[in-house]
């Protein structure tokens, strides 16, 4: 590790030289944020080197949380490890399962069904609802109110009831396998699923009146953090972080893959409404504007969603043959990414993952200096990362 | 079929009877005591009420003057803890209750009243921590700075006409200053427990307090300007004639002075949206991050005990203080209602708004806070100049005014029942599944 090195403002062995009386020394303060941190999203640690309040230095350190995820990968078989997917970030584990399953099955050319696709679209785009819910209530949190997490729970909620009733699981479904999903939502699931939407869309009104449009909220987030575009691109920032910046680029709509081209959305981007583009708050609104997006791609799906079998028939030992493939898919943090290298066996040859939390995490040491302490917690909490993700 | 005995246990020591009596009558008595907590709230309010009477007309002018004092600091004392405990708990109901959740439901049965109590006890049991490397005679200390004068400040407060401790010449100095001292302990805390984290909170408390005192100080002092007393009795009695005579409502710049009094008050008892020295999402538990046990609990009762201590001031200086919104009516209870309702809202913005962040605080005060409560206390005094009978226009004039602020106030105050009303009327739409159950009416 490192060894951090002091810099003195004012050096000391220049006190002795009656420059600068000695009883006005200053030093900068190396402060420890982390890994146990109410703020930090989890075990990450970020050292942070203050002058008073002023942050001038902080660098993450991470890895707190490594399980050998991909090394975990070469020893299992394909199926096996679709549970392991739902732990890389785990408020959005639908999205990892079917970034791996669409991995898998672009090398084995497995075609899964039309109505396993809509069913994918519906879950994937649930789970992004309840992600970005969480983000926007914990971003909350790290202001400093609490009451709209609270409010975004009780909404996520009724998401994770949605995912129960049709997988078992509250959160780490391995609902959506290889070739399609495990099984047929229940009688009834779509009908309560468009009670939610209907429950749901009046209350982001409710949290934009709450929080987003607080002045007190915007004076905190507007204008801190500024991630310029060039910034951004150079970092490879994906997801909200990304289009907070302006730029619209969304797997979605740029490389369509899950019948995700029937549909008809909007990319939203940060226009810099409340100080300058690409600032925390252009990034907490895009998540805000993007479950409003969702919200339309899930009615769509439930309109279009055929009747028909939800698995194509993929044997229970999956055999893929040798090759390569690196499939990427829009996660609600950004793009989740599976390099895949198959020798022809049974479990993978080699697994990489580009976890997007841990590409966005790497744009923090450029954006904190000359930050005030306080809005360390509003950039960790407007690049919103999971901690899960960052380590594997 | 599995039955479980109660081990035996050989208690040793002087609570062996207590613990006899609570085995032995404990499983009837608990219960009976929370069957009719009701019951027993109303008779203990009261045999309290008799007693203070009694001792009031016959007992206190029998005793020596220490005695009086003696068993007024006691009550003093026990009123404090009630007002911390009740706050604690309210919080936690409050804060329940806008989040759609239900706060403590189980401790002591009926909406968990018991929680604070059982909190407290928890507390008490805790080890008695202090960090290897802290300055341990200050670390020990700090906690009694900040609570003792958080209680003094209650020796000057007139919760009625009698119904004070010492009333002073210099009340308002007394308690503005009693308030203040609380920093130190604060300070004191964060320095000694050799955590930047608590350090950082100190300084925070520190700069945020020194600044806020100003433009608080200066509010009040409108009021003072237009009494021409500092004595918190004389401010109160001269507000005896309704609502309308209440200083809030007797020049515009007293009415904007209650405002700017509330902001800075918030700022100076360390609450929303000025909680910065424990902001929890940037300095972990800011000044108090290593105090744990009886020692924390220190930090919060001082904490509740400031916030009904400059609620009070407020309804003193403000609101009419004892006296009822018609003429006649004067009593304590009036006192305790509207400081209640001033902490209420403490606690309503506390869980509304988002924290400000430390070069915004004192952006805030320096350069509008500050500048304006100077208007204020200007605009006050030039008031008082032409408010008198040598000038019938200007009198007039002020009594329009003083008619509009009236209703000003009446209309805030309708506006807020309405809400409430309206937040009634829709509970079922405002709350969670699960709050829903247990409304009224439900």
């Amino acid at each position: 590790m490192k060894e951090i090195e002091l810099q003195y403002r004012h050096p000391p062995d220049l006190l002795h030289d009656g420059e600068i009386p000695s009883d006005i020394r200053t030093e900068e303060l190396v402060l420890n944020m982390g890994p146990q941190h109410p703020s930090t999203h989890g075990v990450l640690r970020v050292v942070l080197q203050t002058d008073g309040e002023l942050v001038l230095k902080a660098t993450p350190y991470m890895g707190y949380l490594h399980r050998c995820a991909e090394k975990i990968a070469e020893k299992v078989s394909y199926r096996q490890f679709t549970p392991y997917t739902d732990r890389l970030d785990y408020l959005a584990a639908m999205n990892n399962n079917l970034g791996f399953a669409l991995a898998v099955e672009k090398l084995g050319g497995i075609e899964t069904p039309p109505r396993a696709d809509y069913l994918r679209v519906i879950f994937a785009e649930l789970n992004r609802i309840a992600s970005h819910l969480m983000a926007t209530g914990s971003y909350g949190l790290d202001m400093g109110a609490f009451t709209p997490l609270i409010y975004c729970f009780r909404e996520r909620e009724w998401v994770m009831d949605l995912f129960e009733a049709a997988s078992g699981a509250r959160l780490t479904y391995s609902y959506i396998t290889i070739g399609g999903v495990r099984e047929d939502v229940p009688p009834g699931w779509v009908g309560r699923c468009r009670e939610f939407l209907d429950y749901f869309e009046p209350k982001i009104t409710e949290y934009n009146n709450l929080l987003s449009f607080n002045h007190i909220f915007i004076n905190r987030t507007g204008n801190v953090g500024i991630c310029p575009p060039e910034l951004a691109v150079a970092y490879g920032l994906t997801g909200p972080c990304v289009r907070g910046s302006g730029i619209p680029w969304d797997l979605r709509k740029a490389t369509p893959y899950c019948r995700y081209d029937e549909f008809d959305f909007d990319i939203p981007v940060g226009r810099g409404e409340n100080g300058a583009v690409g600032d925390c708050w252009d990034r907490y609104f895009v998540r805000v504007q993007e479950m409003v997006q969702s919200v339309r791609i899930i009615r769509q799906a439930l309109d279009k969603l055929v009747e028909g079998p939800v698995q194509a028939k993929v044997p229970r030992m999956v055999k893929l043959p040798a090759g390569e493939v690196y499939c990427e898919v829009e996660n609600p943090r950004g793009q989740l990414g599976f390099h895949l290298v198959s020798d022809g066996g049974t479990s993978p040859y080699r697994l990489k993952i580009r976890g997007p939390s841990f590409c966005n995490l790497s744009v923090l040491p450029v954006l904190a200096p000359n930050c005030l302490l306080a809005d360390i917690a509003a950039l960790l909490g407007s690049i919103d990362i999971v901690m899960g993700e960052v380590d594997r | 079929m599995f039955t479980y005995e109660r081990p035996k246990v050989e208690y040793k020591g002087l609570s062996r009877p207590i613990v006899r009596l609570a085995n032995k009558w404990g499983p009837i008595g608990i219960p009976l005591l929370l069957r009719f907590a009701w019951g027993i709230f109303f008779a203990a309010l009261v045999f309290v009420v008799a007693f203070v009477w009694l001792v009031g007309r016959f007992v206190n002018p029998l005793l020596p003057w220490f005695v009086r004092d003696l068993v007024v600091v006691v009550g003093l004392l026990a009123f404090v803890c009630i007002v911390a405990i009740i706050g604690i708990w309210g919080e936690r109901k409050v804060s329940g209750r806008i989040q759609s959740r239900l706060g403590p439901m189980r401790t002591g049965a009926w909406h968990g009243w018991a929680q604070s109590l059982a909190d407290g006890l928890k507390f008490v049991q805790k080890e008695d921590l202090i960090p290897q490397d802290a300055d341990k005679p200050l670390f020990r200390l700090a906690p009694y700075v900040a609570l003792v004068p958080a209680f003094c400040a209650y020796l000057a407060i007139p919760f009625g006409i009698g119904w004070v401790f010492h009333d002073s010449d210099v009340g308002l100095l007394f308690v503005l200053a009693m308030l203040s001292i609380e920093v130190l302990g604060v300070i004191m805390g964060g320095w000694a427990s050799n955590s930047k984290w608590s350090l950082y909170g100190a300084m925070r408390e520190g700069c945020q307090l020194v600044s806020y005192e100003i433009p608080m100080g200066l509010s009040l002092l409108a009021a003072v300007a237009s009494v021409g007393s500092l004595s918190l009795v004389e401010l109160g009695r001269v507000q005896d004639h309704g609502w309308w005579s209440w200083l809030l409502f007797q020049n515009p710049f007293l009415f904007l002075a209650f405002f700017t009094y509330y902001i800075a008050s918030l700022a100076s008892c360390k609450r929303s949206p000025f909680d910065l020295p424990e902001g929890e999402s940037e300095l972990v538990a800011g000044f108090h991050t290593e105090y744990s046990g009886f020692r924390f609990v220190m930090f919060f009762f001082a904490e509740y005990a400031g916030m009904f201590a400059v609620s009070a001031l407020a309804t003193v200086i403000f609101l009419g203080g004892w006296n009822s919104p018609v003429p006649g009516l004067a009593s304590p209870l009036w006192f305790v209602i509207k400081s209640t309702f001033l902490v209420w809202v403490q606690m309503w913005v506390r869980w509304t708004l988002p924290r400000i962040r430390i070069d915004q605080v004192m952006h805030a005060c320096v350069k509008y806070l500050l500048p304006f409560t100077l208007l204020l206390f200007v605009g006050s005094s030039l008031w008082q100049l032409y408010d008198n009978p040598d000038h019938p226009l200007f009198e007039g004039f002020a009594a329009v005014l003083r008619f509009g602020l009236g209703c000003l106030g009446l209309l805030l105050l309708g506006l807020y029942f309405a809400g409430a009303a309206y937040g009634f009327y829709h509970r079922n739409q405002l709350v969670g599944q699960m709050v829903r159950k247990h409304l009224p009416g439900a």
